[in-house]
């Protein structure tokens, strides 16, 4: 591939022009055909840093290798189990969504969620007896559901007794899990926690989780859920916001199994109504998907890769292959969008949730494209969605080609968020996102479209630069 | 007489189009002076100069500054800023495909030979070429004002890719007669240049071209450039090897001409061991003490290709006159003619200060284009780093030179001013038209000679003799070489002083 004469292309004379266009107006001028990049000045105070990163010369490879692992992995449904079985979780510790918090710092929904989860566990009788509990500190722990290979949508809550989707990477035998998604609504994961919102839980705990337990396991080929994602995204779901798609799918194929497991009948046709009958149910499958493909690219030296973006309802907090288990947070945005009855913009709560590791797999927001669909319940138009689509290949390391969008000639969708290309646009990764109410208790207040906060990128930018100068040194 | 203000936050365009703007902007009804620029250091400094008061800023930020009539109205002079600038912002709709953000993106658009062509500001163009070479591209960093260490790596890293790095800092290069930055139209031919140096090559390129009139093959083909640090100890050659190794393997190529700033000589002399292994027979055109003028080195490739050196065309001798004063006074855009010019003054008349001194005992404060004019010989390139942080070439934007011009004739020790003028691709549409009414200006205050080197061709798009008829009309004397050009001025100083 290397030329070994000095030519404009072989057929019609090609130059890309970035800067000044009276080079590329020069250019023009000679019949040559000019591609004129549409350059602005990066973030500001971020040159050295970028340039240092640019000729760090690790960072080409470690990125192919990053987006190799990434695209590399399939995720298959191998179990539901309870989080005390599979994540070790034991009585009073809690994980929830984003970066690392205390209660003292945690808003709302989260400390909804908390409250509920602690009755859930029975650790209080009533939620709101809970507050001293975690104000107290003394026999409860607070983690990031990334620090255990989970992913929580919204405030992420998982406690031991809670049941857990089980992925797995059959060529590494990794594993991510994730919870059972519960419904819209007064939910905990919106920070609702009141007798009715308990009661789900209790009976996803007592009869939904055993029988999705024996229905995977009485199932013979295990649903290969990154297989869902692409048909999914073939047939209009983007995956976040919408995954009706999905969520039929995966009912396609449990439901032989549950119908067959043994379980009472009216258990099974409960399973089946309450799973076909919330169109997010999927949402829960395709989160730990996407985490344990990211986490195929996580730890690559010299990498400018995001393996996570995650918001814990106060903090945004983005994670970099190139920079171990380190977070960069700065403060949760509220999201645009549309709300459901008299709720406004006053009643939303920052953004929250892991499920933004979505767009950092390339889904979501970065697949608006294909999901027209859902494009006004957050806020936007078809052309907005294609847009949106369009530009975040900008800040992308790779196009997934196994994710691909019909409308777009199915180019894949944009995968693997470099730092440094985020830096230099300033274009920020676009996330679609449900909105949470401010006040624990209230539950969900509409959907809508969120970015991350501008400056965590810097400082993802500043600590890969400075790896980079170490490295040389 | 009222001043308008105001900074836009996250608007952003180059320094050539504000200064088109700008100057757009002056011509409005009303408008007494404009200023339309990024706040960089260096125009808030311009800006403070005319008396605008700026509120603080980042350089991220556009200012727009109006000083307007009395009865002017403010809403009038900023319609006509937003109409200079829209033709540089098309507008897009959401539906349409957006124009890349970056150069990898727009690689990623574009056949497998596109050559990417960077002019960014220096503290941003390593990022963008390093996506070039990461796609395996060709690149040309027209930018300077890049660190050297960035340069290495850069080209480090396009060695291991086998991708050729033009610059950063290079102003020329030709391929396939295409011109990329400031290149000259010429007649193609079986010649290849490998320029260490933006000005050098074009001198070279217009030198050729008018001695290969009627000849076949004596004309340029590719015309390499490396930048103008490629040759020095820090950067080691790195690009000119890849370019000999190119322009080498191509069959089309008779002969090749290296040109350079004065290069390191350690590098210089690795440089001659590589030439001597290739197959195709290399000039090598290195500036320096005791080393051959680069007309001479045109000659020599003529030679080498079996013709004769033509007389190279000089005009308006009839203007000139007897020197003025002692001393020689070098104005130049062109950094190698700049070197070139003192390499030559310097054997006789002795040292001559500059911003691009041959020694550093020689260096002038090159930041304060006020502080330039000495009782010594000097020589000034106003196309150096230093000068041009924050604004465009002097190529596009003769201000800071033509001040210096007045001031310098104005000088009664003044005895020659030495110009010089490059046309071609990339430069003004009518260059003449700003340096002739300030060298008649100057010779109208103070009869001094001034001899100009045009660097242009017959085909370049701004008409090589309307140029020179113009420069010619306002009293100077225009030569086509600048060695024969030097040559002239320090003639008429002999003569004063003999």
């Amino acid at each position: 591939m290397t030329p070994t004469v000095v030519t404009l292309g072989a057929t019609s004379p090609e130059v890309v022009a970035c800067g000044a266009d009276m080079f590329a107006d020069a250019v023009a001028g000679q019949a040559v055909d000019v591609e004129r990049v549409d350059w602005r000045p990066p973030m500001p105070g971020t040159e050295a840093d970028l340039a240092a990163v640019a000729t760090d010369p690790r960072r080409p490879e470690a990125n192919r290798r990053a987006v190799e692992a990434m695209l590399g992995v399939t995720a298959h449904l191998v179990d539901v189990a309870p989080a005390s079985e599979v994540l070790g979780l034991e009585r009073g510790q809690f994980l929830h969504a984003g970066p690392p918090i205390a209660w003292e710092q945690a808003s709302g929904p989260l400390r909804g969620a908390l409250m509920g989860g602690a009755a859930l566990e029975g650790l209080v009788d009533d939620p709101e007896d809970a507050v001293a509990l975690f104000e107290s500190g003394s026999s409860v722990s607070l983690e990031p559901c990334h620090h255990r290979s989970a992913v929580g949508p919204m405030a992420g809550v998982v406690t031991p007794s809670m049941w857990m989707w089980v992925l797995e990477d059959r060529a590494t035998g990794r594993r991510t899990y994730c919870s059972l998604n519960e419904g819209l609504g007064k939910v905990l994961r919106y920070g609702a926690y009141n007798d009715e919102v308990l009661t789900r839980l209790r009976w996803m705990g007592d009869v939904l989780g055993p029988l999705l337990q024996a229905a995977v396991r009485g199932t013979a080929e295990a649903s290969d859920i990154t297989g869902i994602l692409t048909q999914m995204l073939q047939m209009g779901d983007e995956a976040h916001n919408r995954n009706r798609a999905g969520t039929l799918m995966l009912v396609r194929d449990l439901s032989p199994a549950m119908v067959t497991s043994g379980f009472d009948a009216k258990d099974v046709a409960d399973a089946l109504r309450f799973v076909g009958g919330n169109d997010h149910f999927f949402l829960n499958l395709a989160m730990p998907a996407c985490k344990l493909a990211l986490d195929a690219g996580r730890d690559v030296p010299g990498s400018t890769m995001v393996v996570a973006m995650a918001r814990n309802g106060t903090e945004f907090g983005i994670q970099v292959s190139g920079t171990g288990d380190q977070w960069f947070t700065g403060p949760a945005q509220v999201a645009e969008g549309l709300f459901l009855g008299d709720y406004g913009p006053d009643d939303a709560n920052p953004d929250i949730g892991d499920s933004a590791i979505t767009e950092t797999a390339g889904i979501g927001g970065f697949a608006m494209a294909t999901a027209p669909a859902i494009v006004r319940l957050v806020g936007g138009t078809v052309p907005d969605a294609l847009a949106t689509t369009r530009r975040m290949h900008e800040i992308t390391l790779a196009e997934n080609p196994r994710w691909s969008v019909p409308v777009l000639e199915f180019q894949g969708t944009p995968t693997g968020i470099d730092v440094t290309k985020v830096c230099r646009t300033g274009i920020l990764p676009q996330i679609n996102t449900g909105m949470a109410g401010a006040v624990a208790g209230v539950g969900q207040v509409g959907a809508g479209l969120v970015t991350p906060p501008a400056e965590i990128f810097p400082q993802a930018l500043a600590a890969l630069a400075d790896a980079a100068r170490a490295a040389r040194a | 007489m009222k001043d308008h203000v105001e900074l836009r936050s996250g608007a952003y365009a180059d320094s050539v189009t504000l200064l088109q703007v700008s100057r757009a902007v002056q011509a409005a009804p009303g408008v007494v002076a404009a200023q339309v620029a990024m706040a960089t250091g260096l125009n808030l400094e311009v800006l403070a100069g005319m008396g605008f008061d700026v509120p603080a800023s980042s350089p991220n930020d556009m200012v727009v500054a109006l000083r307007l009539d009395d009865d002017a109205d403010v809403a009038t002079a900023l319609a006509a800023v937003d109409a200079a600038l829209v033709p540089a912002r098309p507008a897009s709709g959401a539906s349409e495909v957006a124009p890349p953000r970056t150069t990898g993106s727009a690689l990623r658009r574009t056949g497998p030979d596109a050559v990417a062509l960077v002019s960014v500001p220096g503290a941003s163009a390593t990022v963008e070429a390093m996506d070039a070479v990461e796609a395996g591209r060709d690149v040309m960093v027209f930018s300077d004002n890049v660190p050297v260490e960035e340069e290495v790596a850069l080209k480090t890293y396009a060695a291991s890719r086998g991708a050729l790095v033009m610059g950063p800092d290079c102003g020329t290069a030709v391929i396939d007669g295409v011109g990329l930055g400031f290149a000259n139209t010429t007649r193609p031919g079986r010649i290849g240049i490998v320029a260490a140096s933006g000005t050098g090559c074009q001198q070279l390129l217009v030198l050729l071209h008018h001695a290969g009139a009627g000849i076949d093959g004596v004309g340029v083909r590719h015309a390499l450039g490396v930048g103008g640090r490629d040759l020095s100890a820090a950067v080691g050659g790195l690009s000119t090897r890849e370019a000999l190794r190119r322009l080498d393997s191509d069959p089309d190529v008779d002969l090749v001409v290296v040109v350079s700033k004065p290069p390191a000589p350690e590098v210089a002399e690795a440089l001659a061991k590589d030439a001597e292994a290739l197959g195709t027979p290399v000039e090598l055109g290195l500036l320096g003490r005791g080393q051959r003028d680069l007309t001479t080195v045109a000659e020599a490739v003529l030679a080498r290709l079996g013709h004769e050196a033509p007389q190279w065309p000089v005009a308006g001798e009839d203007n000139t006159g007897a020197a003025t004063g002692p001393l020689l006074r070098g104005l130049f855009v062109g950094g190698t003619l700049c070197d070139e010019s003192m390499l030559m003054a310097t054997e006789v008349l002795g040292p001559v200060r500059s911003n691009i001194p041959l020694s550093d005992d020689l260096g002038l404060d090159s930041t304060e284009p006020g502080d330039l004019l000495t009782d010594t010989h000097t020589m000034i390139d106003f196309g150096d780093d230093a000068l041009t942080q924050g604004r465009a070439h002097p190529m596009i934007d003769p201000t800071l030179r033509n001040e210096q011009l007045a001031r310098a004739a104005a000088d009664p020790q003044t005895g020659v001013i030495l110009l010089d003028l490059v046309l071609g691709h990339g430069a003004e549409p009518d260059p003449a038209a700003m340096l002739a009414p300030a060298i008649r200006e100057a010779r109208s205050a103070r009869p001094v000679p001034v001899i100009v080197s045009l660097v242009g061709t017959d085909l370049d798009p701004q008409g090589l003799d309307a140029q020179r008829d113009a420069l010619v009309a306002a009293g100077a004397e225009v030569h086509l070489s600048n060695a024969a050009a030097t040559r002239r001025a320090l003639q008429l100083l002999e003569g004063a002083r003999a």
